[in-house]
């Protein structure tokens, strides 16, 4: 199993769901987080202020995948949230150790 | 008594109240950073409250009865003389009753406190800003409002004597209260980390909103202060739209030609800058006259917040003297000139005298800044030897909201 965390658009969001729904990923969680890499940027101005943004709004999403989906989610992602423009994002890919269903105690690639 | 008249200054007294609460405070609370939204309301609503409060007690008295050229007298402490119980007749002012030119006066006293809140935005110790209040009121407010307004055939005000002209108080209200704010952002100091960290408005929408309730508002001010529904309040109310709507552009223009974008705010801000610049004017110069003062107003208060703000190096953290006060010179110069028939104004028969009356408005627009800011060091000190001015820096940090006030704004 690995867990998959892409850093993208948030307006990437639902077409990122929908791809790896299509392709049997049963669920993943998101969060709103701030960030920059080599996307620079911008000037906000208000009156005589100026204030460098540095960071900018993306989505955090995480997905644990069973390992014979995660090639493929991986080509997911980077197909459904890719813009070509600086500021699309990354996919970090970590080796997950276990995975428990709350509700039944499954663990493993069962609970995914 | 004039029933028309009567109507037209409460409505006009609801008006400059609806300005204040909420049409100032939303102004100022989007501008603050979101853990300061809840205190710098209350410094307004607190500060509004006080000063209508001894503005009934002493306030009017001193500053709307026969005394000397700086101060009334006491005959009218608590409204009292104004009406008589026994038979519910009124004392008239003019068309009105006396006690309806009161509290429509008590309005005046009230923004002019609130707007210098705004100056030290975001560090003020709550109790320093209710004693300062009640100082720089009774010493600054009052006499620069008895100075500029008292007509009397025998002890006029000293500015009203020299022919001083401010129709609704470009000196009495802005000048005064952007000088305070003014000499408030330099004794009390920079906010933490001004300069160095981001200090965004939390919510510009809210600002955009109060900025129109002030201009709504404004209406009872220029046109209320006819303190009749006659010919002159309309010009007031006409020239209130012109010279707004032309500074609105006017500051747009300007801020696109030179820093590249056209922004909201810069668009709020130009209407509260064309409301005080043609707030000395209102009714008395000719509505070609008021889109002049308007559009140099809206133009002149860009460079406020940038050239001049920086050479001033104070954090007056909502701008309170580069529009307040520097609208309200703008304006008050502008009236003496566009107020000449010539120019299309009500007032000077000869546009010769153009001159002599741009004298007489510069000694005002001086007068008032030595007073009021002197007045204001003074009660700021005050204030610090009672009080602290300034809440301690781990407050600053945390937000006045929970450490003053005991409450958040927002909840996530």
């Amino acid at each position: 199993m690995k867990l998959i965390i892409a850093i993208i658009k948030p307006f990437k969001l639902d077409e990122v769901r929908v791809a790896l729904s299509g392709i049997g990923v049963q669920g993943l969680t998101v969060t709103e987080v701030k960030g920059f890499g080599r996307q620079k940027g911008h000037t906000e101005l208000y009156r005589g202020a100026e204030y460098a943004v540095d960071f900018l709004p993306k989505l955090r999403v995480e997905a644990a995948i069973p390992d014979h989906l995660v090639d493929q989610a991986i080509e997911t992602i980077e197909q459904a949230a890719r813009t070509g423009k600086i500021g699309d994002g990354k996919i970090f890919v970590a080796s997950l150790e276990q995975v428990i269903r709350i509700r039944t105690g499954e663990a493993g690639e069962a609970a995914l | 008594m004039d029933k028309a008249d009567v109507a037209w200054v409460m409505v006009s007294t609801l008006l400059v109240l609806m300005m204040v609460l909420p049409g100032l405070a939303l102004f100022y609370g989007g501008l603050v950073r979101s853990k300061n939204v809840l205190s710098i309301l209350m410094q307004v609503a607190g500060t509004f409250a006080l000063a209508v409060t001894l503005w009934f007690i002493y306030g009017y008295s001193l500053a709307f009865t026969e005394g000397n050229a700086f101060f009334g007298g006491f005959s009218r402490l608590f409204f009292s003389g104004m009406w008589n119980s026994a038979t519910s007749e009124h004392v008239l002012s003019g068309t009105i009753p006396e006690m309806a030119f009161g509290f429509f006066q008590a309005t005046f006293a009230g923004i002019t406190c609130a707007l210098i809140v705004g100056a030290f935005a975001e560090r003020a110790r709550f109790s320093a800003v209710l004693v300062f209040t009640a100082i720089w009121m009774t010493f600054a407010y009052v006499p620069i409002a008895h100075m500029v307004w008292f007509l009397s055939e025998t002890n006029p005000g000293l500015l009203a004597a020299r022919g001083a002209l401010d129709f609704a108080g470009g000196t009495v209200v802005h000048i005064n209260a952007g000088v305070a704010g003014l000499v408030g952002a330099y004794v009390i100091g920079k906010r933490l980390g001004y300069g160095r960290e981001a200090m965004q408005p939390h919510n510009l929408p809210m600002t955009m909103i109060g900025a129109a309730l002030l201009w709504v508002g404004w209406y009872g001010f220029n046109a209320g202060s006819a303190l009749s529904a006659n010919g002159t309040a309309v010009l007031a109310f006409l020239n209130t739209l012109v010279a707004t709507a032309g500074a609105i552009l006017a500051w747009t223009l300007t801020e696109w030609a030179t820093k590249g974008k056209p922004s909201m705010l810069g668009a709020a801000s130009g209407a509260v800058a064309g409301l005080v610049g043609v707030t000395p004017a209102a009714g008395l110069v000719g509505p070609v006259g008021a889109l002049v003062i308007g559009v140099v107003t809206g133009a002149i208060c860009v460079w406020g917040v940038n050239g001049l703000k920086r050479m001033l190096r104070a954090d007056d953290s909502l701008d309170v003297f580069s529009l307040h006060g520097v609208g309200g010179i703008v304006g008050a110069l502008l009236t003496g000139v566009f107020n000449a028939q010539a120019l299309g104004g009500p007032g000077l028969a000869n546009a010769s005298d153009i001159l002599g009356q741009l004298w007489v408005q510069t000694e005002g627009v001086l007068i008032t800044i030595v007073w009021s800011g002197v007045v204001a060091f003074i009660a700021y000190k005050i204030a610090d030897a009672v009080c602290g001015l300034r809440v301690p820096e781990d407050q600053e940090r945390e937000g006045l909201d929970i450490t003053s006030h005991g409450e958040s704004a927002y909840h996530s």
